[in-house]
């Protein structure tokens, strides 16, 4: 016996064929980068899309933070922290000092911003598995944190995926803002590429032309593009590779990779290796005798590394980071950050409570822009940020739209001899804040293509 | 091609890391041969040596005092750890011994999390071992070196123990045959309380000689346990001579490995201890059919 089947299967094709249309017609109309924000108003917004509005319609707003409060990277994490913590009371006060960020009023649109900290122990699936708790349980509304870059990623990838947007935390690697860039995701720390590029001139300077260098990589995304960065940008000053150690991460003991090292013939040494491991690697370095005959380069010095390694040890070495609290005497906003730190932790902010505090004001202050929180308003806001730059701690920067990396200034510094030292954290002369936009990447270069909005 | 310079430093240093899991294993491999348990918390134990010795130089400067302090506990810990827990399951299934002791090494790593936090410490290398050593075109730590020798003392105290003293002649005895040592009217539970005792103190002992080379973290015990674990397979389950045999070998095969390509020297190790599971399954030194 037939059953009319025929007609129904038809229905259901050109059903199916409508929506498809017009499923290929939505992304292709809301994905040109540079969206006026107010033609974002007048577009058709989803009304439900990821924790928005379930997350922005009580009396305060849920920020989910994963800093590694254990492992390799834990000193970073717990400054990240404070960072983060210390920019939420001052937006939920209402202080005169995120006013100057461009905020008004207590709380972000009037909403106290609720947190909690989740230890990512280093791993980026312990992250992830937090923060989708933040997501579902707590209607996070953003999400943040990060030291490694392999959780920064893995954390854009979740951002992406359940629509919640993640300022992300510390992370150097290329690929951040690169092949593993993310719409949900803004990057505030510079790229390696950035680092890399502001620091070639500088060592080229320094420490000469035609230089053999030996090289610790740790074995992960960070590592690889922090290497490859750092050769592409000392090449044009006939600078050449001696040897590539590849370590994992959290190794602790790096007798193999330094006994490789001191037998290379190199005369600079560049330690790539990030948090304990850093430390790690520099004092056996010492103890290798490597430090005494090659120049030690820090493409990205840890927040406590020059603490935990001694003055002595780190006295000349060159390299670059997010921010040093030094910073304070050109930039306001910086002493604003530096002295309510100090007054509440009793040491001087290193850059991982910086990363903290600025992405949590840009993100407030992008919100206070849109007046939404709307993921998407949101997003649009960072992406139009070129042409209406934020105000901060580092004085006038933006977001590029097309890979969400900010556009800041990159302090290039050198480990001061520990008799110069005017207190306990005065480790660094700052040789140079230069500027962000010559030092990005092209865009072909990145390799960055962008997810959808919705 | 690596130079044979460098390829002797390697192999050198392959003797310091190779001494350090030599003593590491021994301590794993006479708990199992002799008690037939696998001891999983021995990386945790490994762990709580180096935080003795951190807890000790607290309040003095002297390593050595420290070394003894740090035994000194390290043997309580054994002593009670066998009276409390293990003792209740020598006639257990084997995985209800790996569970418990297992379970036991989760709960003292989280401990000492608790009780020091989970961030990095630093022990001071000790004064004697301070700067390096010229040995012809090497420059090595001089406390790396120090260690190779204090460590073979060590092993070498304890071969004595086990082949010259009557005690060690029934520790030896009960790893061949537990039951007939029992039976010939020897206090075999007073013997197995000695050799998880001693066992636990190598473990931390290794780990107090080893916390001024690294920083001192909850969790710096995970890799040796694995590590120690290859080193008993390669060297047989139960043999002390395979243990210190194994723990040399593979301490030369992971540094000279790294001369090579350092990415792959933890692959090589691994290479080689299923190698060897195929073409010698009691490992090197082990007797063959025995667990």
């Amino acid at each position: 016996m037939h059953e009319p089947r025929a007609p129904i299967a038809r229905r259901r094709m050109l059903q199916a064929g409508i929506g498809l249309a017009g499923g290929l017609a939505l992304p292709r109309g809301l994905a040109r980068p540079g969206f006026g924000l107010a033609e974002a108003m007048a577009q058709d917004l989803p009304a439900k899309l990821g924790t928005y509005p379930d997350g922005a319609s009580g009396p305060s707003v849920f920020v989910g933070i994963t800093t590694p409060l254990t492992g390799p990277y834990s000193a970073d994490g717990k400054d990240a922290q404070l960072g983060y913590e210390l920019a939420i009371a001052e937006i939920n006060a209402g202080s005169a000092a995120v006013a100057k960020w461009g905020l008004s009023g207590k709380g972000v649109l009037g909403k106290e911003i609720k947190y909690a900290v989740a230890d990512s122990e280093t791993k980026p699936n312990v992250a992830v598995q937090a923060q989708t708790q933040f997501i579902q349980r707590n209607k996070a509304i953003m999400i943040t944190g990060s030291v490694s870059s392999a959780t920064a990623i893995a954390l854009e990838e979740l951002a992406q995926r359940e629509k919640v947007l993640n300022m992300v935390g510390l992370s150097g690697s290329n690929d951040t803002t690169g092949k593993n860039c993310q719409r949900y995701g803004f990057r505030s720390q510079p790229s390696a590429y950035m680092a890399c590029k502001a620091l070639g001139p500088v060592v080229a300077k320094g420490l000469g032309h035609g230089r053999k260098a030996a090289y610790l990589v740790p074995d992960y995304s960070y590592g690889h593009s922090v290497f490859d960065s750092f050769v592409d940008a000392v090449k044009q000053y006939g600078w050449t590779t001696a040897t590539q150690q590849v370590v994992p991460l959290g190794t602790s003991d790096f007798s193999s990779a330094l006994l490789n090292i001191a037998n290379s013939g190199a005369d600079v040494f560049v330690n790539i290796a990030f948090g304990a491991d850093s430390v790690a690697s520099t004092k056996q370095a010492d103890q290798f005798g490597v430090l005494k005959k090659m120049k030690l380069v820090v493409p990205n010095i840890s927040s406590f590394q020059a603490k935990e390694v001694g003055a002595a040890l780190m006295q000349g070495a060159y390299g670059t980071f997010d921010f040093w609290w030094t910073m304070q005497d050109q930039y306001p906003l910086a002493k604003d950050f530096v002295e309510s730190f100090v007054a509440k932790h009793n040491y001087h902010p290193r850059w991982g409570a910086h990363i903290g505090y600025m992405q949590t004001l840009l993100w407030a202050a992008s919100v206070e822009r849109a007046k939404s929180f709307h993921p998407i308003a949101v997003i649009k806001t960072l992406e139009a940020s070129k042409a209406d730059p934020y105000t901060t701690s580092l004085g006038k920067v933006w977001y590029r739209a097309e890979d969400h990396q900010l556009v800041r200034p990159v302090p290039v510094v050198i480990g001061k001899a520990p008799g110069t030292m005017r207190n306990q954290d005065d480790f660094f002369d700052v040789l140079d804040v230069v500027p962000g936009e010559p030092l990005l990447p092209p865009i072909e270069l990145t390799g960055c293509h962008m997810g959808t909005y919705s | 091609m690596p130079s044979l310079p460098l390829l002797l430093s390697q192999a050198f240093n392959g003797l310091a890391l190779g001494s350090l899991l030599a003593l590491v294993s021994s301590g794993l491999t006479i708990i199992l041969g002799t008690l037939g348990v696998l001891n999983f918390a021995h990386g945790a134990l490994f762990m709580l040596g180096a935080y003795a010795a951190y807890a000790t130089l607290q309040v003095t400067d002297s390593f050595l005092l420290a070394l003894l302090a740090g035994g000194g506990f390290m043997l309580l810990v054994g002593v009670l750890m066998e009276r409390i827990l293990v003792r209740l399951f020598y006639h257990r299934p084997p995985e209800d011994q790996i569970l418990v002791t297992f379970g036991a090494g989760i709960v003292l790593v989280e401990a000492v999390r608790a009780v020091f936090g989970g961030n990095n410490q630093r022990v001071p290398v000790p004064g004697w071992g301070e700067g390096v050593t010229q040995l012809g075109f090497l420059i090595y730590p001089t406390y790396r070196l120090e260690l190779i020798g204090i460590i073979a003392l060590t092993l070498g105290v304890l071969w004595l123990v086990l082949y010259r003293t009557s005690i060690g002649l029934v520790v030896r005895a009960g790893i061949e045959d537990a039951g007939m040592v029992g039976i010939l009217g020897i206090n075999v539970r007073r013997t197995f309380l000695l050799v998880f005792a001693l066992g636990v103190v190598a473990a931390g002992f290794a780990g107090m000689l080893y916390a001024p080379i690294v920083s001192v973290n909850p969790d710096m015990g995970g890799s040796f346990m694995v590590e120690s674990f290859v080193v008993i397979v390669i060297g047989g389950l139960g043999s002390f001579p395979g243990a210190v045999a194994g723990g040399l070998i593979a301490g030369e095969i992971i540094s000279i490995t790294s001369a090579f390509d350092s990415a792959y020297s933890e692959v090589m190790l691994y290479a080689v201890m299923a190698l060897l599971l195929v073409v010698r399954p009691q490992g090197l030194f082990g007797t063959e059919g025995r667990v």
